[in-house]
């Protein structure tokens, strides 16, 4: 795959990653109120990663406080006054000041900070804040790095991904994740402190640390992806905007010269691929319809273009990785039709993704593409061997398997599925094959 | 694998998707350790008098086509995993040895 229209590409996943959240700018006054929050949460993590990198990983808070209160500041003016010309700039002439003042008055915040800023805030009439873009980009690609630390648990990681790099507030993360804001209040706070406890020094990473902690960050993305691709809460919105998010850092990091490598591009194919998808795989009452079921023409085709293109530009270098494998396989699942090269090739991949990182799901999957490439029999046979007896897809998938060579067998198999199955929609899935078996 | 049997180039690749899903189906149980292995069907001898001679077959008429480590409870399962293995397809044979340290 060639890239030929390399400038059209970046803004095209601008555009999708803005029609994705839902942000649009229209300056009427009924919409004013739906500005607000996602252009907040947009320009939240952007100031708040300069500052945290300005004044240390110990000011988190302090960084957070000064945000918020632009923001309620914003609020009031721009609710008697109307919107300012340009809303973004406005937000950072007041973050600048208000951080100036801060830094004036609070004696005991100036002794935390590093004696360079001391003396600059001391001696300079004018301490400048740099909020241009290249220093955004810088600051953010830096958080990254400090957000996505093998130090700090996976879960705490995620928590502090989806509240300092990409904005969202706690009530929408406990909305996502079907909680109370008491609980994510509490899940943010612990992993802040632990984040302050390593005490690492935000700084631009260097070419050591981006091939050590590269796999990490990833890695944290991805999931943070999934927790929107795959979250059971109704709120689809909220779900897109979890995706769009993910993609925006990956896509950050795709876009940053040192970390525009292999690895990168392959997980952003992957993700494109998924959300093409995203429109097609739930009904208006958001039940999940399986890609079996799914109507093709919901594909989001541009989205694919944007898979593949990404595919193309993580064909360098010498290292298979996971993503690269997950990516080429949800490239196969872009062409509907039951193809024997479709099959083959995704067969394929599943074996080597099991080679490069063993998982029971990967193990599943690959045994349905087995199915389909030798047929349902051969594929019970080493189905029966995975020994996955805690996993209800494990039962599913030998309940689908079964289904045409003994339905009394396959029709157990989808019990023991539903036994083990632990949310509404698993449970709605199961239900349609068991009832299919049973008429 | 005996050195008369050794499978043409042809039905090697032809073989190919045989053992790929061979290899995939044991990384599908997780019971790879390490993926197979090709080895040189040539090589060297050291021998005890530390002098060298072209190819390790001159005294057995058999080689070892490659390694491929997997975890295994007992001899039994790992003679089950051995009889699938292509290699029995094409005439080879498969010789199965338990490692002191499996991690090692």
């Amino acid at each position: 795959m060639k890239c030929v229209w390399p400038t059209i590409q970046r803004d095209n996943l601008y555009c999708l990653c803005r029609t994705l959240q839902r942000q649009f700018f229209i300056f009427y006054d009924m919409e004013k109120q739906e500005l607000i929050p996602n252009l907040f949460r947009s320009e939240y993590q952007k100031i708040v990663s300069v500052l945290v990198r300005l004044f240390g990983i110990a000011e988190i808070e302090t960084a957070e406080d000064i945000v918020s209160d632009t923001f309620l500041s914003a609020t009031e003016a721009w609710s008697t006054r109307g919107l300012p010309e340009n809303p973004t700039a406005w937000l950072y002439t007041v973050a600048k000041n208000k951080t100036k003042n801060h830094l004036k008055r609070d004696k005991l915040f100036q002794d935390k900070l590093s004696p360079e800023i001391q003396y600059l805030a001391a001696t300079t009439e004018e301490f400048e804040i740099d909020l241009s873009s290249k220093n955004i980009g810088d600051s953010q690609l830096a958080m990254i790095f400090t957000v996505c630390n093998p130090q700090i648990s996976l879960e705490s990681q995620i928590a502090l991904a989806l509240n300092l790099l990409c904005g969202f507030g706690i009530q929408e993360i406990a909305d996502a994740y079907l909680t109370n804001k008491e609980v994510v209040y509490k899940r943010l706070k612990r992993a802040k402190a632990k984040l302050k406890e390593v005490n690492v020094k935000i700084e631009q990473p260097g070419l050591t640390e981006i091939s050590e902690r590269l796999n990490t960050v990833l890695t944290t993305l991805y999931l943070l992806f999934s927790e929107g691709y795959y979250s059971t809460t109704k709120n689809s919105i909220l779900r897109r905007d979890f995706c769009a998010e993910a993609m925006r850092l990956v896509y950050l990091l795709a876009s940053q010269e040192q970390t525009n490598l292999p690895n990168v591009n392959a997980l952003l194919s992957l993700m494109c691929f998924h959300v093409s998808r995203f429109d097609a795989r739930a009904n208006s009452d958001g039940e999940v319809i399986l890609y079996h079921d799914q109507d093709e023409s919901l594909w989001d085709h541009q989205m694919i273009e944007q898979g593949k293109y990404y595919l193309g530009l993580s064909a360098r270098g010498n290292q298979l990785t996971k993503f690269h494998l997950e990516a080429a396989i949800a490239y196969w699942h872009t062409h509907k039709e039951d193809l024997p090269e479709k099959w083959l090739q995704i067969l394929h991949l599943y074996n080597n993704l099991l080679i490069v990182e063993y998982s029971p799901i990967v193990a599943l999957n690959r045994t349905y593409a087995l199915a389909k490439v030798e047929g349902k029999t051969a594929a019970i046979i080493e189905a029966e061997k995975l020994n996955l007896s805690d996993n209800q897809f494990y039962y599913s998938l030998l309940g689908n398997l079964y289904t045409g060579i003994d339905n009394v067998v396959a029709l157990d198999h989808y019990k023991q599925a539903m036994a083990l199955a632990n949310t509404d929609t698993d449970r709605l899935i199961i239900t349609k094959h068991i009832q299919n078996l049973e008429s | 694998m005996n050195k008369e049997a050794q499978p043409s180039p042809e039905l090697l690749q032809n073989s190919i998707k045989a053992w790929q899903n061979w290899f995939g189906g044991i990384a599908a149980q997780n019971k790879l350790v390490r993926p197979l292995q090709r080895w040189d069907t040539a090589g060297k001898v050291v021998k005890s008098d530390k002098h060298v001679i072209n190819g390790p077959y001159v005294e057995i008429k058999e080689s070892i086509g490659g390694l491929i480590l997997i975890k295994a409870e007992s001899y039994e399962e790992a003679i089950q995993i051995a009889q699938n293995c292509p290699i029995l397809e094409l005439g080879g044979n498969v010789e199965v040895r338990m490692a002191d340290n499996p991690e090692g």
